[in-house]
C-alpha cells in the first residue's frame, strides 16, 4: 500500500500524557472528532501532546517539524523512533507497522536502520570521543578493530579527527555535536533524527554546523526528520516544513508554500519575521514562459538577483528547466512584502 | 477574630487546652507522668515470639556466620602476616593512586603512627572487619537501590525501609542477631552491613535517576538491549555517585564496626577504646581514639579520591611502588617487625600528664558545666516550677514568683499575639514548657499536640506513626526515658545549632574563616561516633553533661555546613539589589540572605536533630536516663524485646522529626 519511495509513513498519531491516557481511544470503529478530543482531554487533565498527526516522509528528503516549545515536535519525534509508546494511529517503516513491533525487533531496526542526534549531545561523559562513537557498534557486538576503524571513519567525516582521544568535557559544543552526529551516523542508518541539534549551540557556530550538515547530506543522501524551533533554520535546510501548534500540525509544505502562502494567522506571525528574499528561490516562483539571456540557477535565492533586477530586466531563463521562466515582478511582489511586513 | 486564620485559631485553642492541662497537672499527678497503671509486659509477650524465632533461625545464622567468617579469617591472617612497612608502603600506593602525592603522604605518617603507638595489629583486626563488611553492604545496596530505580513501585517502601534502617540504633537490633549468629564477629558484621546499606542504596537510587535522559535516549537509539542500557550507559554515568556511595557506605561501616566493639571478642580498636575508658586510662583511650580518626580519615579520603577522579593515567611511582611492597612483604619476617611497648608506654606516661591537665583545667570546665547545667539542662528538665527551688537556683516558688511568671507569660502572649499571631502562639507554648519542664509536660498534651501537628503535617500516615510509637512508648514503661530523650536531644540541638549557625554565619561573610573551619568540620564529620566520647568523659566524668558535651560535638557540624552553604548561595542579584538599596551588612544579612536560605537552614537543622538522635545511644555509654541507657541496658541483659521497643521508639522519634521538618510550615 505504501508506495515505494514513502520510508516513515504516520496516519492519525496520537501521543497523551495524564493519569489515564487509554482510555480515550478504545473506541475501535468511532472516527475521532481531533478538536472535539483535544479539548475534552484538556478539560480532564491529560496533555494531548501529539494530537491527529499524519504525514509522510520520503526517502531522501529533509522533513522539519518546527514549533515553539511545548508544541509537540520533540514528543512527536520520539514517538517516531518509538522512545514513547503511542497511544492510538498508524506508524509505518518501511511498510512495517513500527507500533507493534516486538522490543527485540525494535532494537534491531535501531541499531541498523535509525541515528538520532540530540539537543544535549547524550554523550557519555565516561568514554573518549572515539569510544562515544563506536558505542553503537561496540552494543552490536562488533569486533573492537573494525569498529574503531569505522569510527575513525566516522570522526574524519566531522572533521574531527584529531580529538579521537578527548573526553566530551574537553571538547566545545559545537565540536560535541560533531562527535554526536558522528555516532549517530556510524551504523550507516537509512533513517535520521536529529532532534534540535544546534540549539544549544551559539549562532555563529550553529550558521557554521548548518552548512557543514547540508554538506553530509550531499554527499550521504540520508532520510531526515529534523527537529527545530528556529524558522529561519527551518527554511534554510528543509525540502518541506510541518508546522506544529499544541500537539497539532497545522501546515506541511515546501518553505516557500508556508512563507508565501501561510495557513492561518499562527502560522503567519512566525513567518513575518522572516525575510523573504533570503528564503525563497528562483523554483518556487517560476513558471511557464519562454525569456532571453543568461540563466538563473532554480536553487539560487532571490537576493542573488537584485543586481540584475536593479539593471531593469523583466525575465529570467531557468537553468536546465526549458519552458520555466521568473517574472520580475513576482520577485518584486515578494521584495515589497519583505519591505512592508519587516 | 477575622484576621485570625484557621490554623492559628486551632493553635489557639490547643494553647487554652495544654495550658488548663499544665494548671490541673499540679492537682492531679495522674496528669504528670504516664499512668503505671496502663503499662503492659509488653516486652516479656516480645520475647517470647523473637526467642523462638530467632533460635529456630540459628542454623541459617550459622551458614551465614561460617560463610563471612572464612574470608574474615583469611584477611585477618593476611593482614598479621604482612610485616607493617609492607602494608603501609602498599596503603599508600593505594592513597597516591586514589588522591596524589599529599595522600600518599599522609597515608605513610598516619600509619606509621599507628604503628609506633603499638596499636598495628589492633588496628588491622578493624580494617579485615571493615573489608568484609564494605563489600557486602555495597554489593546489597547497590542491587537494592538498582531495584528501586528499576521498580517505581517498590520505592515508597524502600525509602521508608532505609530510613528505619537508619535511624534505629544498632544496639537495639543487636540482640536478635546475637541470638541468631551467637557471640562472635559475625554478629557484629550483620549489625555493622545492616547499618551502613542505607547510603549505598539512596546514592545508587539518586545516580541512576540523574542519569540525563539523553544519554539514555541515545543508549537506546544506538540500539542498547536492557541489560546493555543499565550497565554500558546507566552505570558508567552514574558511577561518579555509586563512589560516593561507596565513600558513606565505608564511613558508616567504620564506624559501626568500632560501636560493635562493645560485644567484645575480636582484640580490635574499639575494644581497646572501650577497656581504656573503662580503666579511666586516659592515654591509651586518647592513643586508641587518635588511631580511629586517622583510619577515618585515610579511609575516607582514599574513597573519596576515586569518587573524584576522572580517566586518567595513574601515577609515576604507583608500578614500582606495588613491587617494593611486595618485596618488602616476601623479604621481611612479620610480627618480629612490630615495635616493642615502646609506643604503649609512652602513652601510660601520658595518662598521668592529662589526669595533671585535667585536675588543673577542672574550676575552668567546673565553670562551663554550672554555667550549662543551671542554666539551660535543669530548667529545660524539671522546668521553671521545679528549678525554682533554694536547692537549684536559690530562691523558692512563692505565690508573688508564680503570678510573676502568669503575668509576663501572659502579657508576652497577648503583646506578641497582637503584632503576629504566630508569635504570640509559639511564645505560648515556650512559657508552657519552661513550667512544667520537658520531661514533665502533662502526657494528655504530648499527645494532643503531637496528634495535631503531625496529622496537619503528614497526614494520617505520620499521624499512625507518631500516636504509636507515644503509646508504645507509654505502655511499655518507657515514657518518663523518651521524654528524657526528647528533652537532652533538644537541649544538645539547641546547643548545637546555635553554635553551628553562628559558625556557619561566619564562615560564610570570610573566606579565611570558612577555609580554616573546612579541615575541622571535614574532620569532625569523619570521626566514627564513639570517638566523640573521649575527650567528653575525660574533661566532665561520667554523667548527663558528659552525654550533652559528646552529642553537640557530633552535631555542631550540619548546621555549620548548611548555613554557609545556604548563605553562600543566595543570589548573586538579589544581594546586589539590596546592596544597591542601601542595606547595611547586617540587614543584608537578616532580611535578605537568611531569608533566602532558608531552604537550606531549615535542612541543617533537621540534620543537626538527626546527628544528635543517632549520637543519643553512643552517648548513653556515659550515663544518661533516656532511651538509650535503656536499649544499653537491654543489651547487657540481652533483653531483646526492651531493645527492640525502645530502639523502635528512638526510630519513630527519628522519623517523626524528620517528616515534621521537611513540611511545608503550617
Amino acid at each position: 500500500m505504501v508506495s515505494e519511495s514513502i520510508m516513515l509513513s504516520c496516519r492519525a498519531l496520537w501521543k497523551v500524557f495524564g493519569p489515564r491516557p487509554g482510555y480515550y481511544f478504545d473506541t475501535s470503529g468511532y472516527r475521532i472528532d481531533p478538536e472535539a478530543l483535544v479539548t475534552r482531554l484538556r478539560q480532564e487533565g491529560h496533555i494531548p501532546a501529539v494530537a491527529d498527526a499524519t504525514f509522510d516522509v520520503r526517502k531522501g528528503e529533509i522533513f522539519v517539524i518546527m514549533g515553539l516549545s511545548g508544541s509537540g515536535k520533540s514528543t512527536l519525534v520520539r514517538c517516531l523512533s518509538r522512545l514513547l509508546d503511542i497511544e492510538h494511529g498508524v506508524l509505518e517503516f518501511e511498510g512495517r507497522d513500527l507500533s507493534r513491533v516486538s522490543g527485540r525487533e525494535l532494537t534491531e531496526i535501531r541499531r541498523r536502520k535509525m541515528g538520532m542526534v540530540f539537543q544535549s549531545f547524550g554523550l557519555m561523559p565516561h568514554l573518549t570521543a572515539l569510544e562515544n562513537v563506536a558505542l553503537p557498534l561496540k552494543l552490536q557486538g562488533m569486533a573492537r578493530a573494525p569498529r574503531e576503524a569505522r569510527a575513525r571513519k566516522m570522526l574524519e567525516l566531522v572533521e574531527l579527527a584529531s580529538r579521537e582521544d578527548a573526553l566530551p568535557a574537553q571538547l566545545s559544543g559545537g565540536q560535541q555535536q560533531r562527535v554526536g552526529i558522528a555516532r549517530s551516523l556510524a551504523p550507516d542508518p537509512e533513517l535520521w533524527f536529529l532532534d534540535e541539534p544546534f540549539s544549544a549551540l551559539d549562532p555563529l557556530i550553529r550558521r557554521q554546523m548548518q552548512d557543514e550538515f547540508l554538506r553530509l547530506q550531499r554527499q550521504l543522501k540520508k532520510t531526515i526528520i529534523f527537529i527545530t524551533h528556529d524558522i529561519m533554520e527551518a527554511c534554510r535546510l528543509a525540502d518541506r516544513i510541518a508546522l506544529m501548534q499544541g500537539g497539532r500540525i497545522i501546515q506541511i509544505g515546501t518553505p516557500a508554500d508556508i512563507l508565501l502562502k501561510p495557513a492561518d494567522d499562527y502560522v503567519a506571525s512566525f513567518t513575518a519575521e522572516v525575510a523573504l528574499s533570503r528564503a525563497i528561490r528562483v523554483r518556487d516562483l517560476a513558471q511557464p514562459g519562454a525569456a532571453e539571456g543568461p540563466p538563473v540557477a532554480p536553487e539560487a535565492l532571490l537576493e542573488t538577483l537584485l543586481a540584475d533586477l536593479a539593471s531593469g530586466r523583466q525575465r529570467f531563463p531557468v537553468q536546465g528547466q526549458p519552458g520555466q521562466v521568473l517574472e520580475a515582478d513576482a520577485v518584486l511582489a515578494v521584495l515589497r512584502r519583505d519591505a512592508g511586513g519587516g | 477574630m477575622a484576621r485570625f486564620s484557621r490554623s492559628e485559631r486551632l493553635w489557639a485553642v490547643l494553647l487554652a487546652v495544654s495550658a488548663l492541662m499544665v494548671v490541673l497537672a499540679h492537682q492531679m499527678p495522674v496528669l504528670r507522668g504516664f499512668p503505671t497503671a496502663l503499662t503492659l509486659p509488653l516486652s516479656e509477650a516480645l520475647n517470647a515470639v523473637i526467642t523462638p524465632v530467632f533460635e529456630a533461625l540459628r542454623p541459617i545464622g550459622r551458614l551465614l556466620s561460617t560463610m563471612i567468617e572464612a574470608p574474615l579469617a583469611a584477611i585477618r591472617a593476611g593482614l598479621a602476616w604482612a610485616p607493617w612497612p609492607a602494608t603501609v608502603l602498599g596503603l599508600a600506593m593505594l592513597a597516591l593512586y586514589a588522591g596524589g602525592r599529599r595522600l600518599a603522604v599522609f597515608a605513610l605518617l598516619a600509619l606509621g603512627v599507628v604503628a609506633l603507638m603499638g596499636y598495628w595489629p589492633k588496628a588491622m583486626n578493624t580494617l579485615a572487619l571493615v573489608l568484609i563488611s564494605v563489600p557486602l553492604a555495597v554489593g546489597i545496596g547497590f542491587a537494592l537501590g538498582a531495584l528501586g530505580h528499576l521498580v517505581p513501585k517498590a520505592r515508597a517502601g524502600l525509602i521508608f525501609l532505609l530510613d528505619v534502617m537508619q535511624t534505629w540504633p544498632a544496639f537495639g537490633y543487636l540482640i536478635p542477631l546475637l541470638l541468631m549468629f551467637g557471640f562472635g564477629p559475625a554478629a557484629g558484621l550483620a549489625a555493622s552491613v545492616i547499618f551502613s546499606i542505607p547510603p549505598m542504596v539512596r546514592n545508587t537510587m539518586l545516580g541512576l535517576d540523574e542519569v540525563p535522559p539523553a544519554i539514555v535516549e541515545s543508549a537506546l537509539m544506538a540500539g542498547a538491549r536492557p541489560g546493555q542500557l543499565f550497565w554500558q550507559a546507566k552505570v558508567p554515568v552514574a558511577m561518579p555517585q555509586l563512589m560516593v556511595g561507596v565513600n558513606q557506605t565505608t564511613m558508616a561501616s567504620l564506624s559501626m564496626v568500632i560501636i560493635i566493639a562493645i560485644i567484645g571478642g575480636f582484640n580490635d580498636i574499639g575494644w581497646e577504646v572501650l577497656s581504656a575508658m573503662r580503666a579511666a586510662e586516659l592515654g591509651r583511650s586518647l592513643g586508641a581514639g587518635l588511631v580511629i580518626v586517622l583510619i577515618a580519615v585515610l579511609l575516607d579520603r582514599i574513597t573519596r579520591g576515586f569518587a573524584g577522579r576522572r580517566r586518567g593515567v595513574a601515577p609515576r611511582w604507583l608500578g614500582p611502588g606495588l613491587m617494593a611492597a611486595l618485596v618488602l612483604a616476601l623479604l621481611l619476617p612479620g610480627e618480629a617487625l612490630l615495635p616493642d611497648e615502646e609506643g604503649q608506654r609512652w602513652l601510660r606516661r601520658l595518662d598521668a600528664w592529662l589526669l595533671g591537665f585535667v585536675a588543673w583545667s577542672a574550676p575552668v570546665f567546673a565553670v562551663l558545666r554550672n554555667a550549662i547545667t543551671y542554666g539551660v539542662m535543669l530548667p529545660m528538665r524539671l522546668g521553671f516550677s521545679g528549678a525554682a527551688s533554694p536547692m537549684v537556683w536559690g530562691f523558692a516558688l512563692s505565690a508573688p514568683v508564680t503570678l510573676t511568671y502568669i503575668a509576663v507569660s501572659l502579657g508576652g502572649v497577648v503583646a506578641l499575639g497582637c503584632r503576629a499571631p504566630w508569635r504570640g502562639i509559639g511564645f505560648g507554648f515556650a512559657a508552657l514548657v519552661f513550667w512544667t519542664g520537658l520531661p514533665g509536660f502533662p502526657w494528655p498534651g504530648v499527645f494532643l499536640l503531637m496528634g495535631f501537628a503531625t496529622w496537619r503535617a503528614g497526614g494520617a500516615g505520620l499521624f499512625a506513626l507518631a500516636m504509636g510509637a507515644l503509646l508504645l512508648a507509654g505502655v511499655s514503661g518507657l515514657w518518663q526515658p523518651m521524654m528524657q530523650s526528647i528533652y537532652l536531644c533538644a537541649v544538645a540541638v539547641l546547643i548545637s545549632f546555635a553554635i553551628g549557625a553562628t559558625l556557619g554565619v561566619i564562615a560564610a561573610e570570610s573566606d579565611r574563616f570558612s577555609a580554616l573551619l573546612r579541615p575541622v568540620s571535614d574532620t569532625l564529620q569523619t570521626m566514627p561516633q564513639f570517638v566523640f566520647l573521649i575527650p567528653a568523659l575525660m574533661l566532665f566524668r561520667v554523667g548527663e553533661f558528659t552525654a550533652l558535651i559528646a552529642i553537640v560535638l557530633y552535631a555542631v557540624v550540619p548546621p555549620i555546613r548548611y548555613v554557609e552553604h545556604g548563605l553562600r548561595s543566595a543570589r548573586a542579584d538579589l544581594t546586589e539589589a539590596a546592596v544597591q538599596m542601601g542595606a547595611t551588612p547586617w540587614q543584608l544579612l537578616w532580611q535578605v540572605k537568611l531569608p533566602l536560605a532558608r531552604g537550606s537552614v531549615r535542612l541543617g537543622l533537621n540534620q543537626t536533630i538527626m546527628a544528635a538522635l543517632s549520637m543519643l545511644v553512643i552517648a548513653a555509654l556515659v550515663g544518661t536516663r533516656e532511651l538509650g541507657q535503656q536499649v544499653y541496658v537491654a543489651l547487657s541483659r540481652a533483653d531483646a524485646g526492651a531493645g527492640l521497643i525502645a530502639g523502635a521508639v528512638i526510630a519513630a522519634i527519628a522519623l517523626v522529626a524528620d517528616r515534621l521538618l521537611r513540611a511545608p510550615v503550617a
